[in-house]
């Protein structure tokens, strides 16, 4: 809110905030008064449900890979698409612009979740280089995007219950999407653990030890 | 009365619930916004009238919600051959074996979820605009619509729509139902609803009805 004055924490003075409804109350109150929900000064088990949502994220996310996510029936063929597969067959046949929205929300943006869940949980307990205000962006982007992978899933429901046309051509789900909308899920609730206050606590404890910056 | 006390809250101060950084609390006017000086989270953001705006929106959005759902969405044509689909034919598309579950989820995540968070807002903010006293039980009905935030999809489905129909485009005619307009409509009023709400604002407005609600 103002600018000028240093930041100073909830821990450090000695009161705790509620994360859902932002009242403050003080240390040692377990329960918000105002929301109901519970307070803790740091999510000391945060990390954990991080790495535990996150190792499940990804295990589904290669069998997302690696199974059809749709089956295209025409009068003689049928042809089984995987998701990188399927985009490189709309890139060749002249929808680059969609094969690249479909590159991008389902592998782009996918492992650089991954990647970015595994940084902040891995540089909230050792020094990084970025900034903390670098980090804060990363999670806050993350936090944010996650949900547009979901994109993908959406798309092949809408073709598949579209293109139905009896003997002629149809469009079916392959079990790719139930793993794809599974990762989707699991990499939303990982985010959602990770307590961004330990981002910042770094900058507390640099303070407190008058630390010069460079 | 008894020894322990329930804790007081601190009125004074406000916590950042994104960085824990502690500011004196000073409500921002009509159309301002308090943000956090070290990681930017909006605190605060008050607008004049906003729970009657909020209050209509949500009424249309549901309106909305219901014919979107029924009305049929898209038609594609092939050789003679057509087929019109509704959103909820749409969102259990996935029907077959174990995708049923995906079905479910799909339909929850851009009809129902949507839907149950306009209705819960609705519940929540009625009484307040009026000035009686909350609704029992409003303080579980905004936590959960609070906890449902991150999975109302609706806006995702309409780029989802907007891919589908690009990959289609060149195989078949595909025409726009009634309910696509709807939606279209829809999902503009979703996301201005969602984000006209300040938390704060309606957080402390449901403060009153401690003394009445017994702690949980």
């Amino acid at each position: 809110m103002s600018e000028t004055t240093p930041i100073i924490t909830a821990r450090e003075m000695g009161v705790v905030g509620c994360r859902r409804c932002t009242q403050v109350w003080p240390q040692g109150t377990e329960i918000c008064g105002r929301c109901g929900k519970r307070l803790q000064l740091r999510d000391h088990k945060s990390l954990q449900r991080v790495w535990a949502w996150w190792s499940v994220g990804m295990l589904c996310y290669i069998p997302a890979n690696m199974y059809p996510m749709l089956s295209t029936r025409t009068l003689f063929t049928v042809q089984q698409d995987t998701i990188v597969g399927g985009a490189i067959e709309l890139f060749t046949h002249g929808a680059p612009f969609v094969a690249m929205i479909i590159l991008f929300a389902s592998v782009v943006i996918p492992l650089g979740k991954f990647f970015a869940i595994a940084y902040l949980a891995i540089s909230v307990q050792r020094r990084s280089a970025a900034s903390f205000g670098q980090r804060h962006l990363l999670y806050e982007v993350v936090e944010y995007i996650g949900r547009w992978s979901m994109i993908d899933i959406f798309v092949v429901a809408i073709l598949s219950s579209l293109v139905q046309l009896r003997s002629l051509a149809a469009i079916d789900p392959g079990p790719a999407s139930l793993f794809f909308a599974l990762s989707v899920i699991f990499t939303m609730l990982s985010a959602q653990s990770f307590d961004s206050r330990m981002i910042w606590d770094m900058q507390s404890r640099d303070k407190g030890e008058a630390s010069r910056g460079h | 009365m008894t020894d322990r006390l329930p804790p007081r809250p601190l009125p004074d101060l406000i916590v950042c619930p994104q960085c824990d950084a502690t500011y004196k609390l000073a409500r921002p006017g009509h159309g301002q916004r308090a943000v956090c000086a070290r990681c930017h989270t909006v605190l605060i953001m008050p607008h004049s009238k906003a729970g009657i705006q909020i209050i209509a929106v949500s009424v249309a959005i549901v309106v909305l919600v219901i014919a979107a759902t029924v009305f049929p969405f898209l038609t594609i044509k092939v050789a003679g051959t057509q087929n019109s689909v509704s959103i909820l034919d749409a969102a259990l598309a996935f029907s077959d074996g174990p995708l049923i579950a995906l079905s479910l989820s799909t339909a929850a995540l851009i009809i129902f979820i949507p839907l149950l968070r306009v209705l819960l807002a609705l519940y929540v903010l009625i009484p307040v605009v009026l000035d009686r006293m909350p609704a029992k039980g409003s303080r579980r009905a905004f936590r959960l619509s609070e906890a449902l935030r991150p999975w109302s999809m609706a806006e995702i489905f309409a780029i989802g729509c907007a891919v589908a129909l690009v990959k289609i485009t060149d195989l078949a005619d595909v025409t726009f139902g009634p309910a696509f307009w709807m939606f279209a409509i829809l999902v503009v009023l979703v996301v201005a609803q969602d984000n006209f709400m300040c938390r704060w604002t309606v957080w402390k407005s449901l403060d009153g009805l401690r003394k009445s609600e017994p702690r949980k």
